[in-house]
Formats: structure tokens, sequence, C-alpha cells
């Protein structure tokens, strides 16, 4: 018995990618769906900051990843554009990663365009800065320096929703949605802190757990935290709207559920055989 | 001697900085350097793209390993910059076309091949080898449920249990570690500041 | 055959010959390797001279209103300082230019640093000390604040770990496992969910396109 647990320890790797596979490929395949409670935490305090924002206010939405977490992230941009634009709140976005300013455009469109929004109107996407922090403290005295153009080169002079933005106090909220540093961190430290603006947004599960205390002290308002804070999200802005778009996130939660559990089981194995073995080498000697 | 100059523009640029979070006459001369910070921060993006392009000629010209894959490297390279330069980055053009249906899910698919090595990781070598690292692996389990609608379907207290550890032992954890490296930070700074920490300069003479 | 199915396959084949290294290293993994770095670099320059060059430095050296404004030359020559270090008998002139990032980025990080990371998460966590709403979240604090002053202890090197200093980082080691382990987990998600989105782009947009409906 304990030579066959050893054996399974020492599963080629190859074995173990497959199981990984299928523990994603068929919950997916079966379109296996699983009720998401939501969270009353983070996430929900997102959604409610953002829902007693009066009509026409304006907040900054900043693209912060690259397409290696768009799983992550893309579905909260989505779902975060899509309440902003229903609730007729201006969007002014940036990107302080590059790829973030396409991806930033490919769902800035797609809602502009299924709400009958018009860009430059109700949204621009200014594009990208090298900078970080720098660039977000030159925000606060001066976004014309900073950006004189939008990302294509278009004057942001000309632009309605630019009317009265000046700097970062002129905004009624900053969201940023992070895959790291540059990212919302950047924006707590250098934005909220510095200019007291309220900062919220999503971030990738690895950085979740630190920006816990960021919460905690209410330095951040709310945050998504990975597919979970996207499920959710997406499961609130869904409330009370006729034929919604199909959720992206929460149609990968079921896969996630059960990719967990073989992880689980991965680890359990992988401790029993390790038990199993130090117990027949303790018993040797 | 011939550190003497980048150590005062150090000096200057970080001084700058600090005075204007506290000064606001200082605001103007603090706004200037911050639009050239961008402007010199930005060459560093070339100064990669200039030694990429480097390595792999030399790799073609001396038939390093793996050089007959260099030319890809070359091209893909190429062909982004001919496209962004010549049709613009506006949404729907060549240059956006090809980073929405090569660059995106190509990124995506090799950042995804890290879910088969932590698969394989777990499987090797998450051991409990000790108390300390069954809490961990406790720790663990319990936010892996807790995240996922089959958790709360398990038992419906595992997502409290989750948020308790996530907003307690957590918070604290991630705050030891937030408030001593943020106190590191500072004093790296000021050290750069004041010329005591000069490596980043290439030298300590 | 339109654009967007011709994209969807670009983008499944690249997926699959990069897929293709679970099994081993091959030449289509390498192929589609050095084609993401070459086209990721491509993106980034681009987007540079578009999004940063051109209107933050260029357009501020030569406006359209006409006029040529020299103090924008600073930057300008201090950026071809930075591209200096591949040239060895002019690397030194480099410096400068790396005097002024690191000079501009470590003074508006102090006192970031001081004031987000520092001061607020101490002043955060004596304020859940005086926090009322029962006694589970008495306890709760109390084992926050104390998984925060003996983490600060472990980290603290200056003094032996011996006696109540021992005691007291040896609590918080045992925070930050419990912490570690919540980071593991969340890590854990993060790469799945990875997975599941790349997934999710095979089944339901590449083999559409090939009539295979899930």
């Amino acid at each position: 018995m304990s030579t066959f647990i050893e054996k399974l320890g020492n599963l080629d790797r190859r074995v173990i990618f497959v199981l990984m596979a299928l523990a994603v490929i068929i919950p997916l395949a079966l379109r296996m769906n699983l009720p998401i409670p939501i969270d009353q935490g983070p996430s929900m305090d997102l959604y409610n900051m953002i829902d007693a924002l009066p009509e026409g206010s304006r907040v900054l939405l900043s693209f912060d990843y690259d397409p290696s977490t768009m799983p992550e992230l893309q579905p909260m941009a989505i779902a975060l554009v899509q309440q902003l634009m229903t609730k007729d709140i201006k969007i002014v976005s940036m990107a302080l990663w590059p790829m973030g300013v396409s991806l930033g455009n490919e769902a800035l469109i797609a809602v502009s365009d299924s709400l009958g929004r018009e860009e430059y109107v109700d949204w621009v996407n200014l594009g990208y800065k090298t900078g970080g922090g720098v660039l977000i403290v030159r925000l606060g005295s001066d976004i014309k320096s900073v950006f004189p153009v939008d990302y294509d080169g278009n004057s942001i002079d000309d632009m309605p929703v630019m009317q009265g933005v000046n700097k970062l106090g002129d905004l009624d909220m900053i969201i940023s949605l992070s895959a790291g540093e540059p990212g919302i961190e950047t924006w707590v430290m250098m934005a909220g802190d510095r200019y007291n603006l309220p900062v919220g947004g999503g971030c990738t599960a690895v950085s979740a757990p630190q920006l816990y205390p960021f919460l905690a002290t209410g330095q951040l308002i709310g945050l998504l935290g990975g597919l979970k804070g996207a499920g959710d999200y997406e499961t609130m802005v869904r409330v009370g709207v006729e034929n919604p778009p199909p959720g992206i996130a929460i149609a990968g939660m079921a896969a996630q559920s059960v990719a967990h559990l073989v992880i689980m089981l991965f680890i359990i194995i992988g401790n029993i055989a390790y038990l199993s073995e130090k117990k027949r080498k303790g018993g040797a000697k | 001697m011939r550190l003497a100059i980048p150590l005062m523009i150090t000096f200057v640029a970080g001084m700058i900085m600090i005075l204007q979070f506290f000064v606001p006459a200082t605001q103007p001369m603090g706004d200037s350097l911050q639009e050239w910070y961008m402007i010199v921060a930005s060459a560093a993006i070339f100064l990669g793209a200039v030694n990429l392009i480097q390595v792999h000629t030399h790799k073609i010209r001396f038939k390093l390993k793996n050089w007959k894959y260099s030319p890809v490297t070359l091209i893909g390279f190429a062909v982004m910059i001919i496209t962004g330069l010549v049709f613009g980055i506006e949404a729907d053009l060549p240059f956006d076309y090809l980073f929405q249906q090569m660059v995106a899910p190509m990124a995506a698919t090799m950042f995804s091949l890290l879910a088969f090595f932590v698969a394989s990781a777990a499987f090797r070598a998450f051991r409990a080898s000790n108390w300390r690292a069954t809490l961990l692996l406790i720790s663990a389990f319990v936010v892996m449920l807790g995240r996922v609608p089959i958790g709360s379907m398990i038992w419906n207290k595992i997502p409290l249990i989750s948020e308790w550890i996530m907003q307690y032992p957590n918070m604290a954890g991630q705050r030891a570690v937030m408030i001593g490296a943020a106190m590191g930070m500072v004093a790296t700074s000021l050290r750069m500041i004041f010329g005591v920490e000069r490596s980043y300069l290439g030298g300590a003479d | 055959m339109s654009w967007e199915v011709i994209g969807i396959w670009l983008g499944a084949l690249l997926s699959l010959c990069l897929y293709s290294f679970l099994y081993k290293d091959n030449p289509f993994y390498k192929f589609a390797e050095h084609l993401f770095v070459g086209m990721s670099a491509g993106y980034w320059v681009i987007y540079t001279i578009m999004n940063v060059l051109i209107p933050n430095w260029w357009q501020k050296l030569v406006p359209m209103e006409g006029g040529f404004q020299p103090i924008w030359l600073v930057p300008g020559v201090l950026s071809l300082f930075m591209l200096f270090r591949l040239i060895p008998k002019l690397a030194g002139l480099s410096r400068l230019s790396l005097a002024l990032i690191v000079g501009t980025g470590a003074g508006i990080s102090i006192t970031a640093m001081l004031q987000t990371r520092a001061l607020a998460q101490v002043n955060g966590t004596i304020i859940a000390l005086g926090q009322g709403g029962g006694w589970f979240n008495w306890v709760s604090n109390i084992i926050m604040v104390t998984g925060v002053v003996c983490g600060l202890v472990y980290f603290f090197f200056s003094k032996p770990h011996k006696g109540v200093v021992g005691g007291a980082a040896n609590i918080g080691i045992t925070i930050l496992m419990v912490a570690f382990g919540a980071s593991f987990g969340y890590t854990v998600m993060a790469r799945i969910s990875l997975l599941i989105g790349q997934t999710q782009f095979l089944l339901f947009e590449w083999l559409p396109t090939m009539g295979i409906h899930l």
C-alpha cells in the first residue's frame, strides 16, 4: 500500500497537467453554472460607491494591466464601464501600462456601441504615459500638460468630456484596474492620499491580499479581487438589467471551483505520499 | 570626481520633490522635473529595444544556439513598428488588429501556463512538514474554498472564515511587511539622495 | 473568410504552439515565444513614440503654433545619454540621466511611503484597538494588532531573537504563515483564472469557427 502511495507521489508531471486541463475544460464545456453569492465586502463597497455618484459625474478609469492578466481584469473592465455608462457617468480613461490602452479601448468601444454612447462626449481614452507615480503627481496639478492629446493624437481642448477637467481634483473618483506596479497602490499613494481623492478598483488575485490593509484604513474604498471579484461585479451590474450580456467571469467560476478542488486533492495526495515515505524511512532506522 | 555631477543631480532632483510636497512655492520647479522624468524614463524602452536587436543580430551573425528563431523576433518587431508608423494606433486598424489577435492571446497563454506549474508544485512541494507549514496549508485551503461558489455549497460559513482570515491575520502579516518595507525604502531613498548609496551609478568610487 | 475569423485562427494556433511546451520544449513553442517577444517590444516602442515622445516632447520642443522651446532639449539630450549605455566609451554620460530618474523617484517616494504605507497603517492599527462591535470583533482586532507588532519584531534583526523578543518574533512568524497561506490561495486562484480565460477563448471562439458548438 505504502509503495503505491509513494509511486503516486512520483507521478509524471504531464499526468498532473492533463488532469488540470480536464478540471478546467469539462466544467466549461458542460457549461456548469454555480450560483455566486455576492461578496458583502469590498466588491459591494465599490459598487455602492459608484452607484451613489450623481448622473454626469466624472470618473478617471485607469487600465493598468496587459493581456497576461486579461482573463481576470477584462471582465471587470467591461462590467465597470457598463455600470458607469448606464448611469451616464463620464469616463476619462488612461493607462499606466501601454497595452492597457488597447484593452481599455476594446471594453469602452464595445459597451459604448451597445448603449449608444459617444466618444469624446461620454468617454475618452487619453492613452499611455511613462512615469507611474511621478506622472500621477503631475496629473494632480495639471492634466493637460501630461495629456495634451488623447491616445490617437486628438486635442483634448475640444472634447466636451474634458470640459472643466484640469486636474485630478476635478474628478469625482479614481478607479484603477491593476495587475501590479504601477497600479492601484500607486494611485492610492500619489492621488488618494496626496490629493485626498476616493480610489477604488480591481486587481489580480495575486495582489489582492497585499491591498487589504488599504481597505481597512479607507485609503481604498472598494476592491474587486481576481475572477471572484469580477464575477461578483458582473452579478451586481446585471441586477435589474433586461437581457444582460453574458457574464464572462460568472461562466468561469464553476471551472474555478473544480480546479481548486483538484489542486487541493493534489496537495493532499502529495502529503500522504510524503508522510508515508517519512514513516517508512523512520521505521527503517 | 566623475560621480560628482550625477550625485548633485540626484540630490537636487530628490530635494525638489520633497520640498514640493511641503512648500507650494516650489511647485513649478517640481512640475517641470516631473515632465522631464516622463521623457527620460521612456528612453529605457528604446534601450531595451536596441538591446533586443543587438542580441538577435549577434545570434544570427555567429550562428549561436537557437539562432534560427532570431529572425522571427526581428520580423515580429519590424512588423509592429511598420504597421504602427504607417497606419497609426487607432482601434480596428492593422496595428491594433495584430495586437488583439496575436500579441494578446500569446501573452494570455504564456501566463496561463503557470496554472499547470502551480498544480505540479502543489503536488510536489507543498508539504505539511511542521505545524507552521500545516497552518499555512490550512489557511490556503480555507481561502481557496472561500473564494469559489463550491465553498459555500460545502459549508456556508467557509466564505465568512475566509474573509476573517483576510481581514485579520492576513492583514496583520501584510501590514507588518508593508510598514517594514516602507521604512526600508525611505531609508534607501534618503541614502540615494544624500549620495551614500551609489550602486545605481555603477560604481562606489 | 473574414478578418475576424483569420484573427481567431491566428490567436488559437499561436496559443496551441505555446501550450505544446507542456509536453516538452519544441520548435513550435520556440517560434511563438520569439514572435511574442518581438511583437511585444514593437508595441511598446510604437506606443512610447506615439503617446509619449510626440505629444510630450516633440510638440513641446517645436509647438504647432510656432516657435522653438530650447528648454525641452534638456530631456531630449538626457534621453539620448541613456542610450549611450550601449556604447562603452560614452556609457558614463548615462549616469546623468539615471541620476535624474533616481533622484526624482526617490524624492517622490519618501513622502508617499511615509504617508501611505507607514503612518496611515500605524494609525489604522492603533484605531482598530478602540473599535467596538462586540467581543468577537474585539478579540479579532487584538489578534490583528498583536500580529502587526510581532510581525515587525520578527523583521527587526538588530536584536537577537531571544527571550521576550524571541517570543514576539515566534508569534510574528506564525501570523505571517497564515498570511502567506492566504497569499498562496489567492495565487492559485489567479493562475487558474488565466487558464480559464484562454480555455474559454479556444472552446467558445475558436471551435465554433469549425462548426463545433459546445
